[in-house]
């Protein structure tokens, strides 16, 4: 299969298309709108929708519109953008209604900056807006996770009739590397619940208000009977060299990237080291973490965040296994070497035994 | 009741079609609404039902529905129906009309929704000229949440939250959304109506109708302000309610026709359909036979080995990107791992701009170079700011006749050269990038050419510009080569 060099937040649009998408309504921000701009370009040539909205606010609510069009739509923003967007979310959540939604992230609180960060874990994963509800959330490390998971989230949101997040960094949606896409287009469809203007369908309604407080409880479980399906079924994460691994690196996003760069270097220091990297954040990968309890001594959560997956990892272990974290903010990503440095000190501590007598004296 | 007596009757006025006969998504009394005696909106509701009827668009209808009194739409009208959040009908109704044009879509909402927390979706529809057709029920206060003060509230009029009576210096003025609205360009008609006595009902049925026909005939945006009597909150009795409609409230919302433009409007012609299935993979421009083949074969050396990692960096408008770019799509065309990542300053132009570039033969782990075996520096401050970072045994490339002594390291091969200037003297001093990775490939010594200009011709252009960066990446190897006779630049 030929490749073809390509930006992340390029891949993403190319890949919608070809799963189906026909509607894109987004508003600028850095560093998402390459990704507004290649649906500019792409939507109309392909028959589809593009409409660049008055706010975050507008865009997302344009999406419940089209979504209960019953079509495949999406929209992409960043930090400050996903926040605007948290209302429309929930709405999408409650009234069932599929989409999906690109949040490349960015430095924050506030106006933070444009650099890369892992801020939003907390208002994507755990659902920034107001009810119970989950969005699902994917988390690519590369251009062409960028392309098939996006494809995947317009199944996952069909399946599961709910939002899904693709939360990547700047870096991700930035950065060029080869890419192959399906070279097969997929249908668009149309669902039998959507209000499509027709008589077929005029019997339907999109709604989230359930006023009676029993039909209320039961619409809440049945959003979690769904919930718990998917941390059944769509759980995913990618294992590298863990079998066997005393230390367990988890990160996600570059992180993820960066990690295996620490693996390779902290394997060929003689340290037993592995890494998980969650693809799903939520449902969050919690089985195959567990499983590598039995021969990990300590996890070492590394993000660009104050530690807000480290709390999913934590939950996920519930105290069976010391985790330490290790982390960079504001936008500074972490270098090879100072994680390095941090798994060294964490191998002293925890297993001591592999660790060269002459270093420990040094580091002592 | 004998059926004889019954088939004696002539039915002059029936409930419209456009009603479910019985509203069986409420949960009590489905015989009748929940709205408050003397409310406009049950008059309201029916006159636009009255209108589809008329209209044959029942089945094609599709109606958004607001957050306030008129919330429960869908207990009533037997069409497709949407809620949508508080305030953003328009932005819910623009993205169903433009999915399903044949489709005749209505948003329904009140003047807390449409005035104050949906004043932005409004206003941007209106000026798009969305084809959808708004309703929108001015009663000058929120009556669901019960009765706080709206834009729409009189100067005077007392509320909950403005309980001495609204003031002009402390809340303004009411707002007058429809003569906003009327200043813009794309809307084909804005009417405002009242529901102060039957004269003017007659009109605003009149008024709903066409605002639903204008989309009928594709023509465009249309509004319809119904001013709109809420006894309950207003603390009236329903007749007085209705008379205070007439008698004050028409005074700051005067009624008329604020905008038409039915006439001169030209019907939207049907889109055309969507291109064939199989015809999107190369319309994306994903498809495979579309694609180089490349020039792996033509490799320089064995590439399992090889790990390029490079940074580049410059002010912007050095063209440090493009730089890096070409670097990595000849990569890719010569069947090698890549990737390149960008980083750079908000600003467009003068900011700091620096990429980071990895070749190698296998899959590639981190992006980000932090340790460059090849550091370009286009400018000093580059220079100083990333010499420290290079790879012992590496090398720096740098757009200056020497390193600054401070710069000087003995453990990295040094290229300091004025790139710039050769550049210039090539025919533009932007082509400095070119030079420069010209002698990086040399350098590097495993890229074919064919790979280069392959490279070159997919991101470049302009055939001048092409044949410029052609001629500065032969300069580029020409520089490397003499440098390396001749120790000259040898740092």
């Amino acid at each position: 299969m030929r490749r073809q060099l390509m930006k992340g937040n390029e891949a993403i649009v190319k890949s919608a298309i070809l799963a189906g998408c026909r509607a894109f309504y987004g508003y600028p921000i850095t560093p998402a709108s390459e990704i507004t701009e290649s649906a500019a370009e792409c939507m109309p040539k392909t028959g589809g929708v593009f409409l660049q909205a008055e706010s975050e606010v507008a865009a997302i609510n344009m999406l419940y519109g089209a979504a209960s069009a019953g079509v495949r739509a999406m929209t992409a923003s960043s930090g400050p953008g996903i926040s605007l967007m948290q209302e429309g979310m929930s709405y999408l959540a409650g009234a069932q209604l599929p989409c999906v939604i690109a949040d490349i992230t960015r430095g924050g609180p506030g106006l933070g900056n444009i650099a890369a960060e892992q801020g939003d874990y907390h208002q994507v994963v755990k659902g920034g807006g107001h009810g119970n509800y989950r969005t699902l959330v994917l988390a690519p490390d590369s251009v062409q996770e960028m392309a098939d998971l996006t494809a995947l989230a317009f199944e996952l949101a069909d399946r599961y009739r709910n939002p899904v997040v693709v939360l990547a960094d700047g870096f991700i949606g930035q950065m060029m590397e080869p890419v192959e896409f399906p070279q097969k287009a997929t249908e668009p469809r149309q669902p039998d619940w959507a209000v499509l203007g027709t008589a077929e369908t005029r019997g339907n309604l999109v709604t989230s208000l359930h006023l009676d407080l029993n039909e209320s409880e039961s619409h809440n479980l049945a959003l979690e009977a769904k919930y718990r399906l998917a941390e059944q079924l769509e759980t995913r994460a990618e294992e590298w060299q863990t079998e066997g691994a005393e230390i367990v690196l988890v990160g996600y996003g570059i992180i993820g990237r960066i990690l295996k760069a620490v693996t390779a270097e902290a394997r060929a220091m003689g340290l037993n080291v592995g890494l998980l990297r969650p693809i799903t954040l939520y449902p969050f990968p919690t089985a195959h973490l567990q499983c590598l309890t039995n021969t990990a001594r300590v996890f070492v959560v590394v993000e660009m965040s104050n530690g807000q997956m480290l709390e999913d990892v934590r939950l996920a272990l519930n105290g069976s296994i010391p985790v330490e974290f290790f982390s960079r903010v504001g936008g500074i990503v972490p270098s090879t070497e100072e994680i390095l440095n941090f798994v060294r000190i964490q191998a002293q501590r925890y297993l001591p035994a592999v660790v060269p007598e002459e270093e420990r004296m040094v580091n002592v | 009741m004998s059926s004889e007596m019954v088939s004696e009757y002539t039915v002059v006025h029936e409930k419209a079609k456009s009603f479910y006969e019985s509203y069986d998504r409420k949960e009590e009394l489905p015989h009748q609404t929940h709205f408050c005696p003397g409310c406009g909106h049950g008059i309201v509701h029916k006159m636009l039902a009255q209108a589809i009827d008329e209209l044959g668009i029942q089945d094609k209808t599709i109606l958004v529905g607001p957050i306030g009194c008129s919330v429960f739409t869908y207990y009533y009208f037997d069409v497709g129906n949407v809620s949508a959040a508080h305030g953003r009908a328009p932005a819910v109704a623009t993205a169903m009309k433009r999915s399903r044009p044949e489709s005749i879509v209505i948003g329904y909402q009140g003047d807390g929704d449409l005035s104050a927390i949906g004043s932005a979706e409004i206003l941007h529809a209106a000026n798009r000229g969305e084809h959808i057709t708004v309703i929108f029920v001015n009663n000058g206060i929120y009556s669901m949440t019960g009765g706080q003060a709206a834009p729409t509230t009189l100067l005077g009029q007392k509320s909950t939250t403005t309980p001495g009576g609204r003031s002009a210096a402390t809340e303004g003025y009411p707002l007058h959304v429809s003569e906003l609205l009327a200043t813009l360009q794309a809307p084909v008609y804005i009417e405002r109506v009242g529901l102060g006595d039957n004269k003017q009902i007659a009109q605003a049925k009149r008024a709903i109708k066409r605002a639903v026909e204008n989309q009928v005939r594709g023509l465009g945006f249309s509004l319809v302000e119904v001013l709109s009597p809420c006894p309950t909150i207003w603390k009236m009795p329903p007749v007085e309610a209705q008379h205070w409609v007439n008698d004050v409230m028409e005074k700051t919302f005067p009624l008329a026709v604020l905008c038409d433009r039915t006439k001169e409007a030209v019907p939207r012609p049907l889109a055309a359909a969507g291109p064939a299935l199989e015809d999107i993979p190369h319309l994306l421009g994903v498809h495979e036979e579309g694609l180089p083949e490349g020039n792996s074969a033509a490799i320089k050396r064995p590439a399992e080995d090889l790990d390029l990692r490079v940074r580049v960096a410059g002010f912007g408008g050095q063209g440090v990107l493009l730089l890096g770019e070409v670097l990595a799509e000849a990569g890719l065309d010569a069947g090698l791992e890549v990737s390149w990542l960008p980083s750079y300053g908000p600003e467009i132009r003068s900011g700091t701009s620096n990429c980071h570039v990895r070749l190698a033969g296998r899959p590639i782990d981190s992006p980000l170079v932090v340790e460059p075996n090849v550091l370009l520096a286009m400018n000093e401050p580059s220079l100083r700011k990333f010499y420290a970072s290079v790879h012992p045994d590496g090398w720096i490339l740098y757009n200056g006749e020497t390193i600054p002594e401070e710069c000087n390291r003995k453990d990295v091969h040094v290229l300091a050269c004025q790139f710039s200037q050769v550049a210039d003297e090539l025919g533009d001093p932007r082509v400095a990038n070119m030079v420069m990775l010209g002698a990086l490939l040399e350098i590097a010594a495993v890229l074919p050419e064919a790979s280069i200009d392959a490279a070159l011709l997919r991101l470049v252009k302009n055939q001048r510009w092409v044949q410029l960066d052609e001629r500065a990446l032969a300069r580029g190897r020409e520089l490397y080569k003499e440098a390396e006779v001749s120790h000259a630049c040898r740092g």
